[in-house]
């Protein structure tokens, strides 16, 4: 038996595949890699009602690796935010559901991206906003691992934890790869725990890929961060769940035939039965 | 000196297998060439070539601003700097770095901005560039070329190597038109007449030279003679030819795959009003984002078809 919340996960997976299947690629390996941690935001952390996305006090969710759009647009169907039949029109000619992730196309989402680096910086100033207008509404931020490359990341770490945001926990999707190979080849990012550590960010890294220990880990940030921003790490591998896709070396941006999709779907409903 | 081959079809070989050959030719020549991009190398055909030219290719990472900042220094030491990544963060993400560290401080860069317009399809609003024609303009002393195929590509950048200066290049990275024999040579600044014509003359560059053309050709048929020439150099613009053109015509169309708003048609138009005042109906993106599609999708949603063009020639002509 697996935990209704890993079940949530599971479902994300096999939705973003219907989505990936009806357009034939995509973002495959960045967006399966999240699906675990949207699994525990979407799935009883975050302070959300679908049936209005605009609330003012809900919780926000940046997702700066905006190419993992696929990903968030399974969870926030799955959630109701919008019928899941609107799933098949990911990147379809006049589509509500682009590659990256755009606030006024699709229902229930928080910020535009894709850009990398730049929904480090949006989150903060929600966060920012949000603090100073006496709100306790919070801030969840996902970072790709490649994408804290950009300098930008770093300046909203600096002014994050200056301004003591409290109200903000970013996540890095620590799979490792990020487009053209492996971020340790390409420009290392070292311990990113020390780094984070040391920009006086509470800090802590789990595996990624167990939903209940996310939603425990970010239980557990939000009582000790005291007046610090909260970073998890979260181990993970590119493509996670669906070992064809995992083992692509470059799975950055995949082909998915009907049949590939069919087959993995499969696999992933099975796991939901068996576990 | 150039070939034309037009015949409405696809080239047969994609930018980025050209971009990745040439690039490699361009270091292996050239001790003093780098090479540096911004995790974009296996959308661009050159992933591999930092294994093999250590000291001449870098990968950066996802870090625009940075990489066009050690451009600059490179430079500034005396290599010969080409850097790529989408058009898109070459030309917004890194902005100031690339007018300050790069043209301001005169050192000599070449910047290839690939997916330009609606080539980037499935990426969306994030990656459109509509606007990097009108911001490299923007910057003093800059060369902007945008590359209307791949025989171009393969022809020109390697001679853009010693050029002083900022040197910004557009480049799609799949099959466009071809409108060139492999064998053709160009030179940056120097326009190429592809179709005489006496009733109006269509200005164009890039993938908007092949849908130039056919409209030129439909037009015929409905006896307009319109000369088609291929403005691949954007700035320095060739003044000299708009000139003998606006004498025999007096009338012009441009067409372009970026925003109307300081691009092709606002350089022509600018250098018609104050030299040879007659009618310039610019065909290009009329102030809006981008968005995910096909191409040929989005030039219909942006109006960047031969249809355009031929409607634009029309009241360009009645205009006179
Ligand atoms: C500023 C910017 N530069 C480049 C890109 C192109 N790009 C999109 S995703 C990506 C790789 C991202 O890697 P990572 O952040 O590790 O994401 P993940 O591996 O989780 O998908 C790149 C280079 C971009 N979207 N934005």
């Amino acid at each position: 038996m697996i935990t209704p919340l890993k079940e949530f996960a599971t479902d994300i997976r096999i939705q973003e595949m219907i989505e990936f299947k009806a357009r034939g690629f995509g973002h495959t390996g960045g967006s399966l890699s999240v699906a675990d941690c949207l699994a525990a935001l979407y799935g009883g952390i975050m302070r959300i009602d679908p049936k209005n996305p605009q609330w003012e006090d809900r919780d926000r969710l940046v997702m700066s690796k905006g190419h993992a759009g696929p990903a968030l647009y399974a969870t926030l169907a799955l959630k109701g935010y919008f019928p899941l039949e609107e799933l098949k029109t990911l990147n379809q000619n006049g589509t509500k559901l682009p590659s990256h992730c755009d606030r006024n196309l699709t229902v229930g989402v928080d910020m535009t991206t894709g850009s990398l680096g730049q929904g480090a910086s949006t989150a903060c100033g929600m966060a920012l906003g949000l603090k100073h207008s006496g709100k306790d509404a919070r801030v969840y931020l996902i970072l790709g691992d490649g994408e804290c490359q950009e300098g930008q990341v770093w300046e909203m770490a600096l002014f994050a934890a200056h301004h003591k945001l409290n109200n903000l926990i970013a996540f890095i999707d620590y799979n490792k790869r990020q487009l053209d190979g492996y971020v340790k080849d390409i420009c290392d990012l070292g311990d990113l725990v020390a780094k984070f550590k040391s920009f006086n960010w509470y800090t802590t890294m789990i595996k990624g890929d167990d939903p209940d220990l996310i939603r425990q880990t970010v239980l557990d940030v939000q009582k000790n961060q005291g007046d610090r921003p909260g970073m998890i790490v979260l181990d993970t591998i590119k493509g996670a769940g669906v070992p064809q896709i995992e083992n692509i070396p470059l799975n950055h941006h995949t082909n998915v035939t009907p049949e590939e999709a069919d087959e993995i779907i499969a696999q992933l409903e099975e796991f939901k039965r068996k576990g | 000196m150039f070939k034309l081959i037009y015949n409405g079809e696809k080239e047969k070989k994609a930018g980025k297998k050209v971009f990745g050959e040439t690039m490699q030719k361009i270091v292996e020549q050239d001790p003093l060439a780098v090479y540096l991009d911004g995790d974009i190398m296996n959308s661009i055909g050159t992933l591999g070539l930092e294994k093999k030219f250590p000291d001449q290719v870098f990968e950066c990472g996802i870090q625009e601003a940075d990489m066009m900042g050690i451009a600059g220094g490179l430079s500034a030491v005396g290599k010969k700097p080409y850097v790529h990544t989408f058009a898109a963060f070459a030309a917004r993400r890194a902005f100031d770095q690339v007018f300050i560290s790069i043209a301001y401080a005169k050192n000599n860069v070449r910047i290839i901005g690939s997916d330009p317009g609606v080539t980037s399809a499935y990426n969306g609003g994030t990656h459109m560039p509509f606007e990097d024609i009108c911001l490299y303009r923007a910057i003093p002393h800059s060369t902007v070329i945008e590359f209307t195929d791949s025989a171009m590509l393969a022809s020109l950048l390697p001679t853009l190597k010693d050029r002083p200066g900022l040197t910004y290049c557009r480049l799609n990275r799949k099959e466009g038109t071809a409108i060139y024999s492999e064998d053709s040579t160009f030179e940056p600044g120097k326009a190429n007449l592809l179709r005489d014509g006496k009733d109006v003359t269509i200005v164009a560059c890039g993938m908007m030279v092949g849908e130039s053309l056919k409209a030129a050709e439909i037009l015929e048929k409905e006896g307009i003679s319109a000369a088609v020439i291929d403005m691949f150099t954007i700035k320095p613009l060739d003044e000299e030819i708009i000139k003998e053109f606006a004498d025999k015509t007096h009338a012009f169309v441009t067409a372009e795959n970026a925003n109307i708003v300081g691009g092709l048609g606002a350089a022509v138009a600018a250098f018609l009003s104050e030299s040879t005042p007659c009618p310039v109906i610019r065909v290009g993106v009329k102030d809006e984002f981008g968005q995910v599609g096909t191409p040929e999708y989005l030039a219909e949603v942006y109006g960047l078809t031969s249809k355009e063009i031929i409607e634009a020639v029309k009241k360009a002509v009645s205009m006179k």
